[in-house]
């Protein structure tokens, strides 16, 4: 017998639970104050999701997806990628896509139930959220195709979760995107719980990370709650995938802190030990640590950006809430090019005429 | 001009729009260096090169869903899908975004891609290698079912498609690839897509059809004129969206209507039609409308497939129905 293959999986960690680096920082890093717009933008990501959660507590907006706790995975992907790049992502990723020009108004829109909310006003070229669990994994697999054919110094990035890690699209995705070496990252976020069901009953594999290597692609595992860690790896996959090297797989480790959405209730299947540990490791709290050790942030600094969110914040709620609701005949507007006779019939069935 | 098959013709067609617009690829399982199992795409690979005569991986949804992101990012993507019954994987990826990406995004990205796919019995294949979707399909807001009879339809809608802003999905009968052959001009003319295509006009009653059924069909009024029943055909051409006008105008000339699928009969894109006569066309009729259908049944392996494929027997016997009511 020969060992004809074996592999090795990478975890990377810069800062641990305590705020305190563990390693060299690396040169984006290097500088605790380069850090604070990073910071600023996880502070926003989560004052959003406190409101979102409160609208929809009190009937002003449908159900809501929150990303808390995923903050250093959003920061990440946004900070790192460029403009021109396309982003393909689930509901979790409203963070990254807030970095990349979608506006808080957008997301109110989309999570109030209209379609306008889809209608990015920026990044107009990323994929509208996509609801079914790794349908798009296969999409960016065809994006990143197109930018390879065109030569276009552009990566498709495809974010996703460890439940999508399961799916058979995820997999044909995988290796397809090995077959052709595309330039394309995938960022699988393992936050621990696809709704109901734990990691551990998701996947026998030690790593999501390591299904990377059975399609023939890099794949390693970072410390989700730690920003420097998922952005220097988003740096690397998408330096090297930019340059013609290919694509990876970064699997982020994380955990949800809310329920799956404003219509779950996770205390019917996880116990409160369990979440109050994860609150110990959750990313804002360990970049705000390490930044008020390196004495570049202070109370009063999180006092006033606090009150800059919330401003913002609610500016962009009061601008959903005053938008009247779309006229009923857009439900065909933009369903086809040139919407045939056959379907204007039934648009005028629904103007009553 | 040549006299060709509809196979060739789709061949045709796909190497005029290759040639006419550098962003269509065609990609699928087999595609390139073998042609594909049909040779619909035989000689692209030579004349395209690699990178856009794609030979895929096995798996049905990942070549739709690739064909989904290069649309939206500009290319236009012609994927072949082996066999209709291996479509059924991708109908997530159609159904739930190529139909919807032009809608839910509000007009900002749009998907215009073609899914090929031989579709349909009569060729004594195996199991999965005779089935007849078209109306799981046609249910699917958002995209366009088109299904050509002729090598000359063949060529123009596949062009139209190829051409078209939206999803189409282009199902091609697979016992007409290679029956007969067609004057085809390769002019690059497209034809009307959303439009019945009227293919012998008749004054007793009105024969429906599409696919290698509006090739049975025309044969069956041709026969049927011996006994002096004068019937014209329609062919569908395009399923959805339906052009019902050119249907309702037929029957409000013949009264009577005989509609012709192989697909099992219940839910079929034949109940559809009877449904809008119903609804639009019932002062027209002078007889109910007769569905001939393949059986709710699975579709049966090739010593039987004879008596589950609707015949020019079969359709006859409808018609004389219709013809002898009231």
């Amino acid at each position: 017998m020969t060992i004809v293959a074996t592999f090795e999986i990478r975890h990377l960690r810069f800062l641990d639970e305590h705020g305190n680096a563990v390693q060299p920082l690396p040169e984006f890093a290097r500088d605790a104050k380069d850090l604070i717009p990073l910071y600023r933008w996880m502070a926003l990501m989560r004052a959003y999701d406190a409101k979102a959660v409160a609208l929809q507590r009190t009937g002003q907006l449908g159900t809501f997806a929150s990303l808390l706790g995923q903050e250093a995975i959003n920061a990440g992907i946004g900070s790192a990628m460029r403009p021109e790049d396309t982003f393909l992502m689930t509901y979790r990723e409203n963070g990254a896509q807030l970095m990349r020009g979608v506006t808080l108004k957008d997301f109110f829109l989309y999570w109030g139930g209209d379609e306008r909310g889809s209608d990015f006003s920026g990044s107009r070229h990323d994929f509208p959220i996509c609801v079914t669990i790794a349908a798009h994994a296969t999409h960016a697999v065809g994006v990143a195709y197109a930018m390879k054919l065109r030569r276009e110094p552009r990566v498709a990035v495809c974010a996703l979760g460890d439940g999508a890690s399961s799916k058979g699209d995820f997999y044909e995705a995988l290796n397809a995107a090995g077959v052709w070496q595309l330039p394309l990252v995938f960022v699988v976020t393992d936050n621990r719980w696809a709704i109901s069901v734990p990691r551990v009953r998701q996947s026998g594999a030690q790593t999501l990370a390591q299904k990377a290597i059975a399609a023939g692609i890099e794949g390693l595992q970072v410390d989700g709650n730690d920003v420097i860690a998922v952005r220097h790896a988003m740096d690397e996959a998408l330096a090297k995938a930019r340059s013609g090297g290919g694509p990876t797989l970064i699997e982020a480790l994380t955990y949800r802190l809310s329920d799956h959405t404003t219509a779950d209730d996770a205390s019917r299947y996880r116990n409160a030990d369990e979440v109050a540990a994860a609150w110990k490791l959750e990313p804002v709290l360990r970049l705000r640590t390490y930044l008020m050790k390196c004495e570049v942030w202070s109370r009063e600094k999180e006092d006033g950006l606090l009150r800059e969110c919330n401003e913002q914040i609610q500016a962009a709620a009061q601008a959903y809430l005053d938008m009247p609701a779309p006229d009923m005949t857009q439900m065909f507007d933009q369903l086809y090019a040139r919407l045939p006779p056959a379907v204007g019939k039934q648009r005028d069935e629904v103007l009553g005429e | 001009m040549a006299q060709i098959t509809l196979v060739e013709a789709v061949n045709l067609a796909l190497k005029r729009a290759m040639h006419d617009d550098p962003s269509i690829v065609v990609l699928g399982q087999d595609v390139g260096v073998d042609g594909g199992v049909f040779r619909a795409t035989l000689g692209l690979l030579e004349q395209f090169g690699v990178e856009r005569v794609i030979d895929t991986p096995l798996a049905e949804a990942l070549i739709i869903g690739t064909a989904i992101g290069m649309a939206v990012e500009g290319l236009k993507p012609v994927a072949e899908i082996q066999f209709a019954g291996f479509a059924y994987t991708t109908l997530d990826q159609v159904l739930n975004h190529a139909g919807r990406m032009r809608h839910r995004t509000r007009g900002r990205l749009s998907c215009p891609l073609v899914m090929r796919t031989p579709c349909g019995a009569g060729i004594h294949a195996p199991e999965h290698h005779s089935e007849s979707p078209e109306a799981m399909f046609a249910h699917i807001p958002g995209i366009r079912v088109v299904y050509p009879s002729s090598p000359r339809r063949a060529y123009g809608l596949l062009l139209a498609a190829i051409r078209d802003p939206d999803p189409v999905v282009f199902l091609e009968p697979t016992r007409l690839y290679r029956l007969f052959k067609e004057d085809v001009e390769d002019d690059g003319q497209s034809l009307a897509l959303d439009s019945c295509y009227t293919l012998r006009e008749g004054n007793d009653v009105t024969l429906v059809a599409w696919g290698a059924m509006a090739y049975e069909a025309l044969a069956t009024a041709t026969d049927l004129a011996e006994e002096g029943i004068d019937a014209e055909v329609i062919d569908v051409a395009t399923l959805k969206p339906l052009d019902m006008d050119t249907i309702l105008a037929s029957v409000a000339k013949t009264g009577r209507c005989v509609v012709v699928t192989e697909a099992a009969r219940t839910c079929s894109f034949a109940s559809e039609i009877a449904a809008n006569l119903a609804e639009d066309g019932l002062l027209s009729l002078l007889a109910p409308v007769q569905r001939v259908t393949g059986y709710d049944t699975v579709v049966p392996l090739p010593r039987l497939e004879k008596h589950y494929m609707p015949d020019k027997d079969r359709i006859a016997r409808a018609v004389r129905k219709a013809v002898a009511f009231g």
